[in-house]
């Protein structure tokens, strides 16, 4: 396990080296491959990747355990179900209001929960996604409960059809880099450091003047509003939406794709997302424990790696700097012995 | 002299337990003003109660004449009343010079807009962050260190930063808690100094200290509290021979 692990942080100092070929490979790798099922889990990678972000900015950036994602998931979904299937309006119109109404939902999740502190809003978060997946299969007339949605006509941008794999693969890739490129910015700013400062210590934050509820709320709203644009595109992938696409499991699978590939970095949630998304592909046996893997990934993780594959936090680094002095107090006595001989 | 930070009455009782009662302080503009007394005394929640980390019980806090009661302590910061913590609460997992950056939070502006496309607003906060950031820090003496993770840091170092941190905030009041706590004598030597010279800059400073040597050699003025309650008040000399404040700290003779 060591060993596996010196591995990663070799890997991790020279990151910048595999970028490139990296970048290249997920470019061009539709091109290589006419085999349509890869091709299949490879978007739903994309979109697990998405969903993953998301959630990371809330749960790895601020420290808020919103462990019900898959609620603002759904709302994103069923917006593009519905207005696509009835309204028939384009597709770049559809797919950033399915973001914006997530994010609207979370100013009603987050106004009277952000007060509350760890597990509370988890538990709140959780209970919302419960009444999100209850009201689709109840609101008959708007969801058509149990039957799902079918029938979600393919996207068109700008006359182009987006009809093939290969397309939706790079329209799914775009929206990631999009979605990656602007946390980035944020992350690296006034706003960003609001969110960790939060995280770090609330109290530490507001005695430096930073306005808590405020930035917890806009940080919650970034977050589901990429849920949501995850959602929209999920509907037009799959053509068809159904609750059962987002119950409770969905919930915690994303959040084991953080926790496994380390929360509050970005590279974290990608490396989970692909791992618990092509474990349970490998071994279709096993995929109905899909859970049970989740569920032993993170326990693994806590014990050997708290901060997951890619993250790169304080613990492990203290302990570097514990066998520094360790080190520096043994140096005299080699000394002495240096002398001696 | 102006008061530029005063309270009347101020109480916070936590049920029965009265820690502080009916406290009048008056701190005048550019003062170096001491808070002693015995352990459980009230100092820290006094400093809380100033700070809005907690809302009072009864009683008003005035800062520049304006009342400043019970207000959210992100809104005192803005006024600029910085502060520092007793149990040091820095943002660990983050590195010495954004630890630092927040600090500047209430004076920067850039929206999400702004950091998404990176505007005049954004070059000009992160500008701000970087060179003011980088002079606290050097000021405190943590330059070498400023990459490193706040929670590696000394003891001593991790207290340099909270000063450096409250600085950011471009305060007219700093109250700083026991900041020379568990530093051996040349770091307290460093912070007494630092403290000093920021005095000198026109900083009002309110200090929560144990070490007496400290306590009179910075204080212009002090003020004992015991049990909750202000029991003396005055310059080093006076306070030092006040009767009251010796039963406070060595009991009374029977």
């Amino acid at each position: 396990m060591d060993q596996l692990f010196s591995l990663i942080e070799k890997i991790k100092q020279k990151s910048v080296y595999y970028l490139i070929p990296i970048g290249i490979f997920v470019l061009i790798f539709p091109q290589l491959t006419d085999n349509q099922y890869v091709l299949h889990v490879s978007i739903r990678i994309l979109i697990y990747m998405l969903l993953a972000s998301s959630l990371n900015m809330i749960v790895g950036y601020t420290g808020q355990y919103n462990i019900g994602q898959a609620g603002f998931y759904a709302i994103g979904a069923y917006t593009a179900a519905i207005i696509a299937t009835r309204a028939g309006y384009s597709f770049l119109l559809i797919l950033p209001i399915c973001g914006i109404l997530a994010a609207s939902m979370s100013v009603f999740l987050g106004f009277p929960t952000l007060r509350l502190r760890g597990i509370f809003f988890a538990f709140t978060t959780l209970g919302f996604s419960e009444v999100v997946r209850l009201t689709i299969l109840n609101w008959r007339t708007l969801t058509r409960g149990t039957f799902g949605i079918p029938g979600i006509p393919l996207p068109e941008i700008v006359n182009f059809q987006v009809s093939t794999n290969n397309h939706f693969y790079y329209l799914g890739l775009f929206l990631l880099v999009i979605m990656l490129f602007i946390s980035h910015r944020l992350i690296n700013s006034r706003i960003g450091r609001a969110w960790v400062a939060i995280r770090e210590d609330e109290d530490a934050a507001k005695a430096m003047g930073v306005e808590t509820f405020k930035y917890k709320m806009i940080n919650l709203m970034y977050g589901t509003f990429w849920a949501g644009i995850a959602g929209g595109f999920f509907a037009y992938f799959a053509g068809y939406v159904s609750a059962d696409s987002f119950i409770l499991d969905e919930s915690f699978a994303i959040l084991a794709m953080v926790l496994v590939g380390g929360k509050g970095t970005l590279v974290g949630p990608i490396v989970g997302a692909i791992i618990l998304t092509i474990l349970p592909e490998l071994v279709r046996e096993i995929a109905r424990y899909r859970l049970v893997i989740f569920g032993i990934a993170i326990l693994v993780m806590v014990h050997y790696r708290p901060q997951g594959i890619a993250g790169a936090r304080a613990e492990g680094r203290r302990i570097a700097v514990e066998s520094e002095y360790e080190a520096g107090t043994a140096e005299p006595v080699t000394e002495t012995s240096g002398k001696g001989s | 002299m102006e008061a530029i930070l005063r309270t009347e009455n101020i109480c916070k009782y936590f049920g029965g337990l009265k820690a502080v009662q009916e406290v009048n302080i008056e701190v005048e503009k550019g003062i170096i003003l001491g808070i002693i007394g015995p352990n459980g005394a009230g100092k820290t929640t006094l400093f809380n109660v100033l700070t809005g980390t907690y809302n009072s019980t009864k009683g008003k806090v005035y800062f520049k004449d304006r009342n400043i009661t019970n207000l959210k302590p992100e809104k005192v910061t803005g006024l600029g009343i910085a502060r520092t913590f007793q149990n040091i609460k820095l943002f660990k997992n983050m590195s010495v010079l954004d630890n630092v950056k927040i600090g500047f939070h209430t004076q920067t502006k850039t929206r999400m807009i702004d950091a998404i496309f990176r505007t005049a607003t954004y070059k000009n906060d992160d500008r701000i962050c970087e060179e003011v950031g980088m002079e606290l820090i050097e000021r405190v003496g943590l330059k070498d260190l400023k990459d490193e993770f706040a929670s590696n840091l000394a003891y001593g170092n991790q207290r340099k930063l909270e000063i450096a941190r409250a600085l950011a905030v471009n305060p007219d009041i700093l109250l700083v808690d026991e900041p020379t706590a568990g530093m051996n004598h040349t770091e307290t030597l460093a912070v007494v100094k630092l403290l000093e010279k920021l005095n000198s800059e026109g900083l009002t400073v309110i200090i929560i200290e144990h070490d007496m040597s400290v306590i009179m050699n910075l204080c212009h003025n002090i003020v004992v509290l015991n049990h909750g309650q202000k029991i003396s008040e005055g310059p080093p000399e006076m306070v030092r021979h006040d009767e009251k404040v010796i039963e406070a700290y060595l009991g009374r003779e029977e």
